[in-house]
């Protein structure tokens, strides 16, 4: 959990590594979320236009940064902004890391702020997107 | 053919959403996402929150159920390209949500297959009071159609 006294900029944390995706998880992603393009669950459809199966919802992946960053909030701290810019894709059996590191700590009307950069990567080390967290601390 | 600037403002009808409990955790339970505060009540209560909250992502969930716009979008040209949620305060299960989309910016720019057009889509979730609670901001890049 994030405490405001001692953040400093650049300091990074402790990792999230999400258990590798799996079709179910994307089938019952595409029901809770209400997403239901077949390019999520239907194989047959994801290589009629292309691919080589399913590929998981981009926002399916700011969901697991969504948790890395509750997770960091814990109780101490509030999530004003959170956003996530997609880059690569992922497939089912793709193992997922969460990271983040400070970009600014700031005060404002008596508040105290931090800026999370976040990364999602593949096991690979290849990005798959990138994002930003804005934290007010209670 | 391209967006025109004067999409900028266009507004979808109001729909109104009420966020479920159970419907919370099975969005919680699909991310893997174990976080007490969105599922526990006595753990929640006695948090800042005062009660239960919802995913970061959840809005997302509300957003599509939404009315489409008034206007002619070529879907095989459209790529969510970002998405953004700006928070007012938490969204909590027995909210009551009054949504509306509408077109918060069109712009250009140089890309590899020439101009391509950016689109930024906002859906304002107010309570009933009117007051503001969440904004879910999706950037689409609008590409031109390959030949």
């Amino acid at each position: 959990m994030l405490a405001v006294a001692g953040l400093k900029v650049g300091q990074e944390f402790e990792a999230l590594t999400k258990p590798p995706v799996t079709k179910v998880q994307l089938v019952k992603y595409a029901g809770a979320s209400g997403d239901y393009n077949p390019l999520h669950t239907d194989d047959e459809f994801a290589r009629k236009i292309g691919m080589d199966g399913v590929i998981a919802h981009g926002m399916l992946i700011m969901g697991f940064l969504g948790e890395y960053v509750m997770q960091l909030a814990g109780t101490t701290a509030e999530v004003a902004q959170f956003r996530m810019r997609f880059g690569g894709m992922t497939k089912p059996g793709d193992e997922i890391k969460c990271s983040a590191v400070v970009e600014d700590v700031y005060e404002e009307k008596g508040q105290s702020f931090v800026v999370l950069a976040l990364k999602a990567a593949k096991s690979g080390e290849e990005i798959v997107g990138s994002g930003q967290a804005v934290l007010r601390f209670h | 053919m391209d967006l025109d600037k004067s999409i900028v403002g266009l507004k979808g009808e109001v729909f109104v959403v009420d966020v479920e409990k159970r419907h919370v955790r099975q969005f919680a339970e699909a991310i893997g996402d174990s976080n007490p505060l969105y599922v526990d009540e006595d753990y929640s209560a006695s948090s800042p929150y005062g009660g239960l909250i919802t995913p970061l992502t959840y809005p997302i969930a509300l957003a599509s159920e939404g009315k489409s716009l008034p206007l002619q979008l070529d879907e095989r040209r459209m790529l969510h390209g970002e998405q953004e949620f700006i928070y007012h305060r938490p969204v909590r299960p027995g909210d009551q949500l009054y949504c509306q989309m509408k077109v918060a910016d069109l712009y250009e720019r140089e890309g590899r297959s020439g101009m391509m057009q950016f689109l930024v889509l906002d859906t304002e979730m107010k309570d009933k009071e009117g007051e503001m609670v969440v904004i879910s901001r999706m950037n689409i890049v609008y590409r031109p159609l390959a030949k």
